[in-house]
């Protein structure tokens, strides 16, 4: 107990924080902090996996986020069935031919010994591929598009509950790191930077242009829900009286009938979406504790000792006969399918997919920041860091006004200066981010809740 | 078949615009490979130090512009660049002072740098935004072509125009005297032989006597004069938006490791690798077939060879590719 003081001290003063939002600005925008912040918290985990077990850095996750967000499209959207008629045979046919592709480059690869000739067989193999592919796809990709452009033009998913979704986005995730690991974990720790950096940027370009896919920019709105639609709720009996009970204090105090019912018709529109919100935070809090369970077993488990090995020393370790190659490439591909599943659970609460709204900056940097403020080794740290760094994000903004409020009290309110301070009070939350980045990184290099490893 | 109208479509479609971008690439990457050839590691607030260079730029040009100073058809930003540049060495060697001093001398591994450089980037972001705001500014005064299309096209008879911009032409030129002057510097002056050395193995520059202070010192120096040009010729071609400016990161570090990273005459080329092959491999070729080809021969499609949409992919893809089979780049990398 003694020596989790500090754990439990920092986990207080957070949730004490949430609930004073809770209590001055509305409980709405404190749930979905809360909700947000349980979600970053995934994502960190699955980049503290990398970073903290390994010493891998990733700066895909991005891309990853993406794929999880493209599993729930594809897996709760109905499917459109005039689509699948039109082009479905074409798409299908290129897959297999990409597949055919494939295989053909493998039996090539180990068929023929390492020369010149057997590179340009490969070249030749995947240029001629390419181009059969797009003759067969192309037909069929128009036709798909075709279909009722304005509400579908896509082939749709497989309209199984969205829930599903987050074991799927995990596979897809995964699969892409197994792909980028094989090809890129060779490199240097910045190299790999970059190129992960690079690789899901060209995700982000194919989520955002394959329309019969993805619909491309035109987003996919209306997604299936795992939790009660608030205008149902706001229809049945027991959450009214549910509602009705909780706010029997202040209801007491209308006497007017026609009033009270007037208030009770708030309450139960606010308290809809407050329990919509709430069903969330239970879902997602679940997948919270189960991931920081299987982790804390893994990080105290041999297979956690010999990670740390080889992050601290790749060649003693290697030297000891650990693979490391293959136990890079496989918490690549774990880490990853961690954020995939964050990338699901954040399409599953906006109930939309806008492919246009990933970016860098938010979803590979500020994860970057989270980790590295929380502490980078430490679940607890990690998901600290996603809770502490989600919140400043939020509230960054009020924030920044009330400072901006404070330092210009002295000037006239049309006053120029103040008029463009208060415009750029959006800003001050990359001014927060970077500081807080700095300051931690020099005077507290290991994040508030530093790596501490006992052997139990 | 018409092969001087063929020729005149790709010169104005494909070549001016690609050596125009490709001279900001690559002075982006000049910039980003000095950072990491001589204080070892990858600046990830590369796009950012150029949009804060761009930022400063503008106000001087629109300080100018007030006080009705003007350099004729060229444009008043030319006149604000040495202003620019003085303010953004300040700054860089500001940053520097209070940042990565410190984990320079700690001797920290090149991640933990390349994690500072974020919160740099961070910090630098807001300052842009808070200052100008994120909007889309154009700055651009004075001529805006030197050759029009339709003039041309009356001059010379021809079907096709060839347009060339004054901003084009002045990328192009601005580069060549940079890009000679730097290589001047880093190859027959004392300082930047040292440089030069100090990249190359730091223990023994250290040992024959080379000052780190001052290296570091220049290379931040010259670093600011790079960002700064870079962006403003980036700005003035097209125009000033820093999510742009941030974005614009990912090319010119594919063009950076492409070239051979540490290589400042790789990084140059990479540049220019980098933007000819976007622009090459999402061209629609249709109209260059057309005159090509015999009439009976004519293609039915665009002959895209992948839709503009996947510009940046593509360079992505190249990096990847130069990756796998040359990781230190197509010209070797690391040394100076």
């Amino acid at each position: 107990m003694r020596k989790n003081l500090n754990v439990i001290a920092a986990y207080s003063i957070m949730m004490g924080l949430i609930i004073l939002v809770g209590i001055f600005q509305s409980w709405n925008i404190a749930l979905s902090i809360f909700n947000l912040c349980l979600i970053s918290a995934v994502m960190t985990m699955g980049a503290n996996i990398q970073w903290g077990y390994a010493g891998l850095i990733n700066f895909g996750i991005m891309g990853f986020t993406a794929l999880g967000g493209l599993a729930a499209v594809l897996i709760s959207v109905n499917p459109v069935q005039e689509a699948w008629s039109a082009g479905g045979a074409n798409i299908l046919l290129s897959i297999f031919l990409i597949i055919g592709i494939i295989l053909a480059v493998r039996f090539v690869l180990k068929r023929y010994q390492k020369s010149k000739i057997r590179n340009y067989i490969i070249v030749a193999i995947i240029i001629s591929g390419i181009i059969i592919i797009r003759l067969v796809s192309e037909p069929g990709i128009e036709a798909i598009e075709e279909v009722n452009p304005a509400r579908t033009g896509f082939l749709g998913g497989l309209g199984l509950p969205i829930i599903f979704s987050w074991i799927v986005g995990a596979f897809f995730a995964g699969g892409l790191a197994f792909v980028i690991g094989k090809v890129a974990l060779g490199l240097r720790a910045d190299y790999l930077a970059i190129a992960t950096l690079l690789i899901s940027e060209i995700v982000i370009a194919i989520i955002k242009h394959e329309d019969w896919l993805t619909r491309g920019v035109k987003n996919v709105i209306g997604l299936k829900r795992p939790a009660p639609y608030e205008v149902n709720l706001q229809e049945t009996e027991w959450f009214i009286n549910i509602v009705e009970k909780f706010n029997s204090g202040k209801l007491a105090l209308i006497s007017d009938l026609s009033e009270r019912q007037a208030a009770l018709n708030q309450f139960v529109i606010e308290g809809s979406s407050v329990f919509v919100k709430l069903c969330y935070s239970g879902l997602f809090l679940v997948v919270v504790i189960i991931l920081l369970i299987l982790t804390q077993k893994a990080l105290y488990s041999p297979w956690g000792r010999m990670m740390r090995a080889i992050r601290d020393n790749e060649e003693a370790a290697n030297a000891m006969g650990k693979n490391v190659v293959k136990q890079h490439l496989l918490i690549f591909v774990l880490g990853s399918a961690i954020v995939g599943i964050a990338g699901a659970m954040l399409v599953t609460q906006d109930g939309l997919f806008t492919p246009g709204s990933y970016r860098p900056l938010r979803y590979t940097f500020l994860i970057w920041v989270m980790v590295i403020v929380g502490g980078s080794g430490n679940n607890f740290g990690a998901i600290l860091g996603g809770f502490v760094v989600w919140f400043l994000w939020i509230e960054a903004a009020p924030i920044g006004l009330y400072l901006v409020n404070l330092t210009t009290a002295g000037l006239e309110d049309t006053h120029f200066l103040k008029v463009h301070l208060i415009e750029s009070v959006p800003y001050f939350r990359f001014l927060m981010m970077g500081i807080g980045l700095l300051l931690i990184m020099r005077y507290r290099p290991k994040g508030i809740l530093p790596e501490k490893i006992e052997i139990k | 078949m018409d092969f001087l109208n063929a020729f005149i479509l790709l010169l104005n479609y494909i070549f001016v615009p690609a050596l125009a971008y490709g001279s900001q690439l690559a002075i982006g990457a000049i910039f980003v490979t000095l950072i990491y050839g001589i204080l070892r590691f990858a600046n990830f607030a590369t796009g950012d130090m150029m949009s804060f260079g761009t930022m400063v730029a503008i106000l001087f040009t629109w300080y100018f512009q007030s006080l009705g100073l003007s350099l004729g058809f060229l444009p008043t930003a030319l006149l604000a660049i040495p202003f620019a540049i003085l303010f953004m060495s300040l700054y860089m060697l500001i940053i520097d002072k209070f940042v990565f001093k410190y984990y320079r001398l700690n001797k920290s591994p090149p991640v933990q740098l390349a994690m500072v450089s974020i919160g740099v980037m961070f910090v630098t972001q807001a300052v842009v935004r808070i200052i100008i705001g994120p909007s889309d500014r154009r700055f651009f005064d004075g001529e805006k072509f030197l050759i029009k299309a339709n003039e041309f096209k009356v001059m010379t008879g021809l079907n096709e125009g060839l347009a060339i911009k004054s901003t084009q032409v002045i990328t192009i030129v601005v580069t060549i005297i940079l890009v000679s002057a730097l290589f001047w510097f880093l190859n027959k002056t004392k300082t930047g032989k040292s440089m030069r050395a100090y990249s190359d193995n730091e223990d023994l520059a250290l040992l024959s006597g080379i000052d780190p202070k001052k290296i570091v010192m220049i290379t931040w120096m010259i670093a600011a004069i790079l960002a700064t040009i870079g962006g403003v010729l980036y700005g003035l071609d097209k125009s000033f938006k820093p999510f742009t400016y941030f974005n614009n990161m990912l090319p010119i570090f594919a063009a950076a490791i492409v070239g051979g990273i540490g290589n400042p005459f790789g990084a140059f080329l990479g540049g220019y690798v980098i933007a000819f092959s976007e622009i090459l491999l999402t061209y629609a070729y249709k109209k260059f077939f057309m005159y090509v080809l015999p009439e009976s021969m004519e293609p039915d499609g665009l002959i895209q060879l992948l839709s503009t949409d996947y510009k940046f992919a593509v360079s992505f893809s190249i990096l990847v590719i130069v990756l796998l089979y040359r990781p230190s780049g197509i010209f070797k990398g690391k040394i100076l």
